[in-house]
């Protein structure tokens, strides 16, 4: 039975200028590395080192309390600071200092495992949750809240490999490169779930990836499949995948969990393979810097608070004034105003854009009605209208068009031939919902 | 590195697709194209002159009436130019040529700009000027030249060589199919507007608005699937598929489907709003043509589904993501409620 997902659309790609370059290491490394202390808003870690303190790579330090999931020093060296320091989702953000040490000293308690196919599923699970990983490619929400809330629910486990935004290639070399790590973290994955199955979803934009993986499975594996996906924006959003590969949607307010599925990153899985069988937290990403405006745009693998003014010299520096720089994709990445922000665990991409490459900055003009912006919502929304009651402020009514479903994803201001700001429009009537739903409270 | 760079900083999505408002309106100008080709072939240089002062009629009063009013000038997004083709295309080719200035002026100051201009006008205004110039000037407007007996370039041509066209009081208004061929109807070799006749480049420009993407294919197949259903089960004799044939080709029919009923401001946005817009218009064209006193139609029964429009946007509403049923019961819920607790904060 094939399924599709509603709505989307096909901006130019621009993956093929990295497409092709292996993940290289840094040629330098960081000097210092800034490791915000909480990866996941609302749920800072508790510092368990101090000031002066000397870390190896690979030791905790920040126990997570709450919900998040602790943090691991991903050089060797000495705490320089903690403070706030600005943060690539927005603001600043308490955060640890290292300077570098560039001895990469690895912390004794990273040794790898003989076996992990002993283990039980809740042991799985804690060492996933000390090895601090979460999703890498969107929200980044701890992968052991994800598994527990699955537990016993789950029947179907999924593997995102879309990548779909333009631009980043990052799960693309990692499933040619790493193909074995993204296997061997679903069968950890799959056991963890204690099911038998798991489905590995991969756009049809990287076809050399399916075909890796294809052949790395074993011949009459049955429990692994890959499948290939045609290339639309968001394939990769959580709900639209399982809708893609399930036909089961998520009930508005719901998760996953809920229509008995359970998503996980191709890159969490390599990284549930580094902590389960090599006993590494994640301290590393790859991340891509691209861009017209970067001179060697490549993929590397980056040590977790890697500045972004770092990276960009390993790029080569700016070939051309650097109209915007923005943190992961060009449809849902943050642009940055500080190039001193550094990667965290669901950073994929540095992508900087030149003037060129960013639409031409025009006067929004009057809405048609031309009807693309609810053709192409992967959430069934009627985009113009709800733009047309957040401008009367006629929130009641916004609200009864299911503002709140939106996930952002930016197809509908993509599209509009108007250049109408629907996203921002959805952002405002969001947050306006919200706050009167707490005023409410 | 700080500092040294002019960093902008803005929300996502931070690329947008080529296709603006320019570029769709001039697709559709583009489409328009091979069936003004084959009005000129069929009509003569008069077909141009008088598409062209509708064209020139509808920009000046545009760019008037903006200026007058102080608003920005909207020349640019062409769709001002698209009215004025679309309004020759409905008028016969004889038209003197003031009564096509009358008609630009009532399509583009009466209903476009008095109720804000494009985008807010509720009407199409080539078609609410047609029916607005059959009320005033039912005669020229029913006039039509013979194929190919190019009639003259003067203000008004009072001794042009007319015929009757196949929807007409003479021929399929009282059941009798036209002496034309088939074929004839389809190339559009029959007498009729001038750019209504030749349902062939009329499909040819459709399809390319399709291909292109700049209208989607169910308001057109709606619409003519339903003439066609109706026309092919109740044909006024001469045996179902010959009437649905000639049903399908004359008239405003492929114009209309193609060209006005999906007209973006006054047509719905959502997919059931716009099946439910192309059968309302197919209905009400069959309707009118099989009970009314005009022998065609296309533009009343799109007009009075462009009055719709608001309706069936609500009731098109795609159902939730993630909820499927009793979405329609608690919509009709809070429609019949007419939506109270409006809160105007």
């Amino acid at each position: 039975m094939k399924h599709t997902f509603y709505g989307g659309i096909h901006p130019a790609e621009h993956k093929e200028t990295t497409a092709r370059k292996p993940v290289a290491p840094l040629s330098k490394a960081p000097s210092q590395v800034v490791i915000p202390l909480s990866m996941q808003p609302d749920s800072p870690c508790r510092l368990i080192v101090k000031v002066g303190e000397k870390v190896a790579a690979g030791q905790q330090i920040g126990q997570a309390d709450g919900p998040g999931a602790p943090i691991h020093a991903s050089v060797s060296g000495k705490v320089a600071a903690v403070e706030p320091r600005p943060y690539a989702g927005g603001g600043s953000r308490m955060s640890v200092v290292i300077e570098n040490d560039f001895q990469d000293t690895l912390s004794p308690g990273c040794t790898p495992r003989s076996s992990w196919e002993a283990l039980t599923p809740q042991e799985l699970v804690d060492i996933i949750k000390s090895a601090g990983i979460t999703g890498m490619g969107g929200a980044g929400v701890p992968t052991h809240h994800k598994l527990s809330a699955a537990l016993g629910k789950a029947d179907t486990l999924i593997l995102n490999g879309a990548e779909c935004e333009p631009y980043i290639t990052a799960d693309h070399r990692l499933m040619l490169e790493q193909g074995e790590k993204v296997l061997g973290g679903a069968r950890i994955l799959m056991r963890a779930l204690g099911l038998d199955k798991a489905t590995i979803g991969v756009e049809g934009n990287k076809l050399d990836a399916v075909e890796h993986l294809k052949n790395l499975l074993p011949t009459g594996e049955t429990g692994i499949c890959i499948r290939t996906l045609r290339t639309r924006y968001p394939q990769g959003g959580e709900k639209q995948l399982i809708q893609r590969i399930t036909g089961r949607k998520v009930p508005p307010g719901g998760v996953s969990a809920d229509v008995g599925c359970c998503v996980f990153n191709a890159g969490t899985a390599a990284a549930v393979y580094n902590a389960v069988v090599l006993g590494l937290p994640l301290t590393h990403r790859i991340v891509t810097v691209t861009g017209d405006a970067v001179a060697r745009p490549k993929n590397l693998m980056v040590p977790l608070g890697t500045s972004f003014s770092h990276l960009i010299e390993e790029a080569g520096g700016f070939v051309m004034d650097p109209a915007r720089v923005i943190s992961g994709g060009p449809m849902m990445g943050t642009a940055q105003h500080d190039l001193s922000v550094t990667t965290d665990k669901t950073t994929n991409a540095v992508l900087c854009l030149a003037a060129g490459d960013l639409p031409a900055p025009q006067r929004e003009q009057v809405c048609l009605r031309c009807g693309r912006c609810v053709d192409v919502c992967p959430m069934r929304l009627a985009p113009l209208y709800i733009h047309m009651y957040t401008q009367r402020q006629l929130w009641r009514r916004v609200e009864d068009l299911h503002a709140m479903d939106c996930m952002e994803c930016g197809c509908c201001q993509y599209i509009c031939p108007a250049r109408i700001p629907l996203l921002q429009s959805l952002r405002t009537s969001k947050f306006e919902i919200a706050h009167r739903k707490g005023a409410e409270a | 590195m700080n500092g040294k760079h002019r960093l902008s900083a803005a929300s996502s999505p931070h690329i947008c697709s080529p296709f603006g408002t320019r570029s769709l309106m001039l697709d559709v100008l583009i489409a328009l194209i091979p069936a003004l080709c084959m009005a000129v072939y069929f009509y003569g240089p008069r077909a141009l002159i008088l598409t062209a002062i509708s064209v020139g009629g509808c920009e000046f009063m545009e760019f008037a009436y903006r200026r007058l009013m102080k608003k920005s000038n909207t020349l640019g997004d062409l769709s001002a130019a698209i009215t004025g083709v679309l309004l020759a295309f409905v008028c016969p080719v004889t038209l003197p040529y003031w009564i096509i200035l009358i008609g630009d002026f009532f399509a583009i100051i009466v209903v476009k700009q008095l109720f804000g201009g494009l985008g807010k006008n509720f009407l199409n205004p080539a078609l609410a000027a047609h029916a607005f110039l059959m009320l005033c000037y039912p005669i020229p407007m029913t006039t039509w030249a013979k194929p190919l007996e190019w009639p003259g370039l003067g203000i008004s041509v009072p001794g042009a060589v007319t015929c009757a066209a196949p929807l007409s009081a003479e021929f399929m208004g009282s059941g009798i199919l036209p002496d034309a061929s088939l074929g004839d109807m389809f190339v559009g070799n029959i007498g009729g507007c001038l750019g209504e006749v030749s349902a062939l480049m009329l499909i040819i420009g459709g399809a390319y608005l399709l291909i292109r993407g700049v209208i989607r294919v169910r308001i057109p197949l709606a619409f003519i699937g339903t003439v066609a259903a109706l026309t092919f089960l109740f044909p006024q004799g001469n045996g179902h598929l010959r009437w649905m044939l000639y049903s399908l080709l004359g008239g405003s029919l492929m114009l209309g489907a193609f060209f006005m009923a999906t007209d973006y401001v006054t047509s719905p946005v959502t997919a059931g709003g716009e099946l439910f817009f192309g059968v309302g218009c197919g209905l009400f064209t069959v309707l009118i043509r099989y009970f009314g006193s005009y022998p065609d139609g296309v533009s009343h029964a799109i007009l009075i589904m462009n009055s719709t429009v608001c309706l069936l946007d609500k009731a098109g509403m795609p159902a939730r993501f993630g909820v499927a049923a009793g979405r329609r019961k608690a919509f009709w819920k809070k429609f019949r409620a007419g939506g109270k607790g409006e809160d105007a904060s």
